[in-house]
This record gives C-alpha cells, structure tokens and sequence, in this order.
C-alpha cells in the first residue's frame, strides 16, 4: 500500500464559520484538502507553486496560498475561502463591486483576487491605487489586464468605509 | 470614452447589466472542468519526452501495471494510426507519441490509478529506451540547407514538394511594381526582427473527466473553447463515429486561442474504457507550459519606400514564423494580417517551418503581432525620419472601405481612420509627454471570422427566455447573447436566461475563436429571436381574431388596431391552445466578418541603468462595430493589450540545447502583475459592420496586436535605440542601451 492511503493525519479546523475535520496525509495540500475532502472547489489550482494566487485563502486572517500550505498545518486554525466570504445570502461588497464592474471575465482567478483584496481591505480600509496594485499583485489574472479589477475594489472600499462611519 | 457613428436609438444593446453567470463566478460556485468529480473517479498521469527528438524502440509498463492502485495504462499502440489524409493525424500524433517523439513534454503514455500520487508514481516506473535523434530549435535551423527532419511526416503545403520537409507552408505575394518604387523612393527604411514563443498563458490548466460507459460512449466534461471541435476530434483521434462522444461544456478558465484543440481527451476516455472508471486529468503548469501551445517564435524582415512627404509607396517583406513540431497555417495567416496600409506596390513573402517544440497554437489575432511588431517599427522610423508626427503618416496611408489586403481582397466598412482619429484627439496623445517619459504610437488589424453557429430560443410560459448556444463563454458572451435578444423581443434582459449547451442539446456550433461568437452565435440569436416574433404575431392574430398582417412587433408586444396591445407573457400564457411551444432554432455560416483595427498610445519611462521599462500611461482605441455590452468590450481591450504588454516586455522561452524549457514556471515565465501597469484607457469606437444586425465587428483579437511596436516606438524615443527583438526586457535593454 502507498503512504498516503495508510498514514493520514486527523484535521479539525475551522472553515468559513464552521467546525470541521478531515483526515489527510503529510504531503497533502491545504488546497488539496478544501478541494476533495471538504467539497469547496471556489479555490484553484493554477500553478501549484505560490506564483499565481488562484489559490488564495485566508488563514487566521492573513493570506495565504493554500497550495503551498500542508493540509495537517491547519490543524487549529481559521480559515476563510471564497465560499466564506458573503454572508448570510448576502454579497460582500467587493462581490458585488466585481459584478458590476465587469472585474472577471473568465472567473478562474476572481475567488483568489476577493479573497486577496477582502484581506487588504479588512488590514487597510483606504488603500491607494499603487496599494490596491501591489496587495494583488500575487494574483494572476490574464484576461481583464487589471484595470476593472483594480477599479471595482476602490469602489468596494468607498462603500466599505461609508457603511463603517 | 465612445466614438460612435450614426445608428439607431437601442434599448438593451449598449448597456452593461450584471453577466448572468457572474454570480456563481464570484461566490466560487461555477465548474470549472477540475471542479467536477464522478463516483468511482480515477486520476491519470501522463509519462512525456525528457527528450527534444527520439525514436522509441521500446515502452516497458509491465512495472507500472503492478504499482499500487493503477487500474490502466495506455501507449501509443493504443491508439489507431491514422492515415496522411486524416486531417486530425497531428492531433493524434501530438497527444500520444507512437514512434518518435518530436519535444521535451510531447506525451508517450499514462497511467490511471486510485489517486494522482499513485498514477504519478506509476508513470515514473515505466521503462523507455530511445535513440536520440539531432534537435531543431531555431527557425534558422530548421530552414538551413540540409537540416535533420523534425517530423518525417511534414510536408509543405502550397507549394510542389518533393516529400517529407522542415518548411510547413510558403505563400508569396506580389502587386504593382516594388523595385521601380524602391528606385523612386525619398527614404527607404529596412529592419530585421525576432520574436519569442511567448504562451497564451491561461490560468487554468487543461483538465477533463471522461467516462465510457458499457454502452462504449464517453461522456466527456472539460473546458475548452469548442466542445463540438473536441468531439470531432476526440472521435477522429480513437477512430469512433462521432454519435458515441458527447461532451459537456465547463466554464472555461481562459483560453485566448489555446484550448481550440485537444490534448487529453483520447486518452482519458482510453483509459475510461479499459478501466471500466470514470477518469479525469489535469495538467500540472509546467506540462501546460511544455506541452501545450505557445504561438510561434519570428523572424522577419521589413522595408519599406516612402515619399518625403510621408506617403508609404512600397513594401518587400518576408515574415518567418516557428510552428512546433507539426504543420501549421501561422505564415498563411500572417500574410492575411498585413492589410492596414495601402502600399500600391507591395511583395510579401510568409513562410513556416518546423521545429522541435510544442506543436504552436492559436493565441488572439494569430500572427499579427509577430508581423504588426515589424511593420508598425518600420513605418515608426519612417515618421521620425521625416520629422512627420506618426498619427498623420498612418492616416495619411491607412486603408478605407475598398483599398485591398495583403492578399488582395478589397476591405468592407472598416473604421481604421476614426481610431487612428480618435487617438490623434485624445486626452492623452493632446496632452504634452511628461518630463522623463517618452511616447510611442502604433496600430493592429484582425480579419475577424464569421463561421457556423446555432441558437435555439425557447419561450417560457411566463415569457420568460432562454437562449441555448453551442458557443462557450471566454469572456462575457452570454451577456452579449441575452442583451440581443433582449433588443429582438423587446423584454426585459433579466428575463432571458443565456445557456451553453453540450453538445447533444443545441446544433452544431464551431469553436469560440477568431472573435466570432457574439457575431456568428449573436447573429443565429437574432435570426431565432425574429422567427419566433414572426410566430408570436400569428398567435396574436388567432388571440385578437385578426389577420396576420394587421399585427405589429412593438416593445415586446403584438400590436392591432383597435386592440389592446398583447404582451409576450399574455401570448406565451396562451401557448397551448394557440398550436403549442414557443421555441426556435436557428443556424448559419456567418460571411461579413467586420475587420477589426486598434490604435495604441503608450508613455513609458526607460531606468537607463537596470534597462527596466515602466508604462506610466496607456490608452487603446478599438473598433468594436456595435458594443453590445461596453463593460466586456472594453475588458477584451484591456485584457489583450496587457498580454501584448506582456509579450513586448517580459513574455519568453527559454530553451536549453537539448529543447528543455528552463522557465516552465509561472515564477519565470512571468506574465504582468497588476503592480507593473497603469490602468488602460479605452476609447470604443463604433463604425457599425453593415453585415451584422446589430454591427458587431467582434473585439477578441485586435489588441493585442499594437503593444510591441507602440512599446518600441516609445522606448525608441525615450533612449534613440530602435529595439527589433522581443522581449525587451531588462537585460536586452541594457545591451542595446550598451551598444548605442
């Protein structure tokens, strides 16, 4: 029998609010783990080596790529995945900021970028547009050039900070 | 910022609702084809060449057989030889390897077992002996005298060959009288360029599941660009009737010309069906890096006549394209894409020829930038020669309605003038060039292509729409196809619900490319959408007890004199009793492709003593025909030019002798960050393509094609070194920089 059938490590973390547990052998990814135990397909495997950010959740409120991430590490530990980000059948801003702004095209990238621009916005609440630029710039994307990307969280960051006052 | 000519008032098109499937795109909901998984799933690997070109003499599995959870391995002999005629044979022969293997990734077996780490372990069991075969890497190569054969299968097309050959295709093309125009010229300007292999760069991974069933049908899930193109040529590949292959669209994870042709899908349904199991693969990114399409690396030589007074009277070019490993039409193509000047006197020569690299690929506008690069660098040098501003030497010999391509046909309706117009206008070319900075101007052209599409329209009961294509989604077309059929039936465009359908469900539908699917598949929408007011009016007279004649199509409502207007929810309400469903299908070959042409400016800074480039400002004007939804318009804008920014800075392959891509990564092959950009400015003009309903040109291509040459131009400017190789990156400009 190969290693990863016979040894895995049993996880219990929290996932978008909720309590779970999984189990998952040493060489397994985080991204891995949310995508084929937990079912949460939001986050994407665009190069399995930290470049391209398609990956990207929060763990105890920083980002993170998942993929680079051993699945046992989360052991403990808070994390938010795109799935996580509206709440209560309610979009978060920068989902509907996105929606609006015509911010994806094909889509493959958008879940890492608000997951990305959610961490930037929670850490600073006025970024300037060379911060929106260099917060993202872990995040590929190839078919929007940035420009609507880029637009739709300064638009998300205005409403963010009217709702607060 | 718009331009737009005359046209009639709409009320949907041109407006920018929420894309319906944005919604599951932002909450991680849509499947993409890695997101799907079936009961009973196994996961394949696939064993590709260490070698740049090799015989095989034997494949030893009998190891991996035996590896824990490996329930099937497949080879080349697995798969039927096609014969010289097969128009897929490459197809075939570049997803699985039979003989030879022709680049470092071409694929020569794989394994499907229980999990991906025990297929992964499988494959790295299996025995391979090769004999090693002399490696061709280089367009110079391949043409030299007396080169080794990359594929003794090849050979050249359009013209006499004497069998097996390096060169894919040679086109020439001649009008007027080049050498006496040389003779008469004020100014001649001549350069030679070089281009990289530069990747689409998509970012998602090609990925399928395919399950064979009992029945010995395979039942395929994956992303692509064209579902139909990957049943046809999934069949062709295992010698099957297309009948047995049906193939679900997932929402496709970019593909820009990349994902118009198959690599897995044969030998995921093999493996189906020797296992008995549902099988799925997924590319890591280094196999899409090393083994699927890049577009082709260039070379090319330009020169051309000009008066002193700017006007362009003659060009001799020979453009050279690398197509990979087997025969390809990019030197065809290329020449179709030198059509934005007049040049009474013109001879052209496009050739393609073989090496042992990946099979290349489409990637938006095919051709055009390798050719655009020269072209607009050369006309460039022209303008600051003569001391002319660039804008004016391009309007002043910029192709109208009328005035021939390259290849002679006479072009439609083009809106060339009103781009190169509506930049010499702008802000931004108005406005003085920082202090440091330098500008640079240049253009790009794309034909456009029409094709087959079909539609089917369904009514609902509560007038309700839903509109059924065959063409996948890349960039914002279901939008565009509801926003038409919103205008056509005169409903609310939330009613309408767009649909890509498998391909058992809506008529056969080519692949999303060339930038034809909001023309072709949107023209098949209308025509549906206006069979089905033509029926919706009968049913209204029979509802009214009026003749047919007598009732009119106005807002969504039937109209009569004397009536009350009846609305489509009141005719569809009534659909039963009136002769049944409300529903249509329509197909077509679209002709009347409206060309496309850009115009870019671009400010940029050059550190003189890193050789790094910093783009500070840039604004793209393009001719979009009609934008039917200005938000995806612009975005197709946007998003092109940054890979044409991309392809002029950063963007190439790097090979070591043997033909192993050393940067096969996404950290080397370093496409742009969103902190290396300024936003792009768009300006959508609008001449309307008179052979659309709603003139829609299609925006996909074109802007991809100015960035290198309007990038050059402005670093020509900022540092007086002309740059004729791509990419300019750092190290290249400093060198150039050094030789000054």
């Amino acid at each position: 029998m190969s290693s990863n059938k016979r040894f895995r490590t049993h996880v219990t973390c929290t996932v978008n609010g909720d309590e779970v547990d999984f189990l998952a052998s040493d060489e397994t990814s985080l991204l891995d783990a949310l995508r084929d135990e937990l079912g949460l397909t939001g986050a994407k495997e665009g190069c399995g080596t930290g470049d391209c950010g398609a990956c990207s959740v929060l763990v105890d409120g920083r980002i993170n790529c998942s993929c680079l991430m051993f699945a046992p590490e989360a052991e403990g530990r808070d994390i938010v995945t795109v799935e996580g980000i509206a709440s209560g059948g309610q979009l978060h801003p920068l989902q509907q900021t996105f929606l609006e702004g015509a911010a994806l095209q094909c889509g493959i990238c958008t879940p890492g970028f608000l997951v990305s621009a959610k961490a930037l916005l929670d850490e600073n609440p006025d970024p300037s547009e060379t911060e929106i630029r260099y917060a993202l710039a872990g995040n590929l994307c190839r078919c929007t050039g940035y420009d609507k990307i880029v637009r739709s969280v300064q638009e998300a960051a205005v409403q963010l900070r009217g709702a607060a006052r | 910022m718009t331009v737009t000519e005359d046209r009639p008032k709409y009320k949907w098109v041109g407006t920018r609702p929420i894309r319906p499937d944005g919604y599951d795109k932002v909450v991680g909901k849509a499947r993409f084809a890695a997101d799907l998984n079936l009961p009973g799933q196994l996961h394949a690997a696939i064993l590709r060449s260490p070698h740049g070109h090799a015989r095989i003499l034997s494949i030893d599995t009998a190891a991996a057989e035996a590896m824990p959870g490996v329930q099937a391995v497949v080879t080349g002999a697995d798969f039927p030889d096609l014969d010289a005629t097969n128009s897929e044979r490459d197809v075939a022969e570049n997803l699985m390897a039979r003989d030879v293997v022709l680049y470092v990734g071409h694929a020569l077996a794989a394994v499907a077992a229980s999990t991906r780490a025990e297929a992964a372990a499988a494959v790295a069991t299996i025995e391979v002996e090769y004999e090693l075969l002399p490696v061709v890497l280089t367009l110079d190569e391949s043409m030299a005298e007396g080169a080794p054969l990359v594929n003794e299968n090849n050979v050249t097309m359009f013209v006499e060959s004497d069998g097996p050959s390096n060169l894919a295709t040679v086109n020439a093309l001649e009008r007027g009288d080049v050498d006496a125009a040389f003779e008469a010229a004020d100014l001649v300007v001549e350069r030679e360029f070089e281009t990289s292999w530069v990747h689409q760069g998509y970012i998602e991974p090609h990925a399928c599941v395919v399950d064979v069933g009992a029945d010995g049908r395979a039942d395929i899930w994956v992303s692509s660009q064209g579902h139909f193109r990957v049943r046809s040529q999934t069949a062709a590949v295992l010698g099957w009737e297309t009948a047995r292959v049906k193939v679900t669209p997932a929402e496709i994870g970019g593909g820009f010309g990349g994902k118009t042709t198959i690599y897995l899908e044969p030998v995921a349904a093999r493996l189906s069906e020797k296992s008995g199991r549902p099988v799925k693969i997924v590319m890591s990114r280094e196999e899409v890096l090393r083994a699927t399409g890049p577009a082709p690396a260039s070379k090319s030589r330009v020169r051309i006549a000009a008066t002193n007074d700017g006007e362009l009277t003659a060009i001799e070019g020979w453009l050279g394209y690398a197509v990979g490993c087997t025969n390809d039409m990019a030197g065809f193509i290329g020449a179709m894409s030198v059509a934005s000047y007049r040049f009474p006197n013109l001879k052209l020569e496009a050739v393609a020829s073989l090496t042992n690299t990946p099979k290349t690929a489409a990637y938006r506008a095919p051709s055009a930038p390798q050719a655009a690069f020269a072209i607009e660098s050369v006309i460039d040098e022209v303008a600051q020669r003569l001391e002319l501003d660039p804008i004016e030497v391009r309007l002043k010999n910029a192709v109208v309605e009328g005035d021939p391509t390259a290849m002679g046909m006479p072009h439609p309706r083009i809106g060339f003038v009103e781009c190169l117009e509506a930049i010499r206008d702008s802000d931004h070319y108005r406005s003085p060039v920082p202090e440091g900075a330098a500008r640079g101007v240049g253009s790009g052209f794309w034909f456009n292509i029409g094709e087959q599409s079909s539609a089917t329209v369904n009514l609902n009961e509560d007038g309700t729409a839903t509109v059924i294509t065959g063409s996948p989604d890349i960039g914002g077309s279901r939008a565009s196809m509801a926003l038409m059929a919103a205008e056509e039936l005169g409903i609310d465009v939330q009613r309408i619900t767009p649909v890509v359908a498998d391909t058992e469900s809506v008529g056969f539908t080519d692949v999303t490319e060339g930038s034809r699917a909001t023309f072709a598949t949107g023209m098949a929408v209308v025509n549906a959408c206006r069979e089905l007011i033509d029926e919706l009016k009968s049913r209204a007279a029979t509802i009214l007890g009026v003749e047919k004649d007598a009732v009119d199509w106005v807002d969504g409502a039937a109209v009569a004199d004397g009536k009350d207007p009846l609305s489509l929810a009141a005719i569809t309400a009534k659909a039963k009793s009136t002769g049944g469903p409300l529903t249509v299908t329509a197909s077509l070959n679209a002709g009347g492709a409206g060309p496309s042409f850009a115009v870019h400016c671009c400010d940029l800074a050059v550190d003189e003593e890193t050789g790094q480039v910093t783009i500070l400002r840039y604004t793209a004007a393009q001719d979009a025909g009609t934008a039917i939804h200005p938000s995806y318009v612009e975005g197709q804008m946007q998003g092109g030019t940054v890979q044409g920014i991309g392809w002029a800075l950063n963007e190439e392959y790097v090979y070591d002798d043997d033909g192993s891509m050393l940067n096969a990564s996404f950290l080397d092959y370093r496409i742009p960050v969103a902190s290396d950009l300024p936003m792009i400015d768009t300006i959508v003009v609008e001449v309307p393509n008179p052979a659309h309903p709603y003139g829609v040109r299609g925006v996909g291509e074109t802007g991809i094609v100015p960035p290198m040459a309007t990038i050059a131009n402005a670093i020509c400017s900022a540092t007086s070194v002309r740059m004729t190789s791509l990419p300019m990156s750092p190290p290249s400009i400093l060198a150039a920089l050094g030789d000054r």
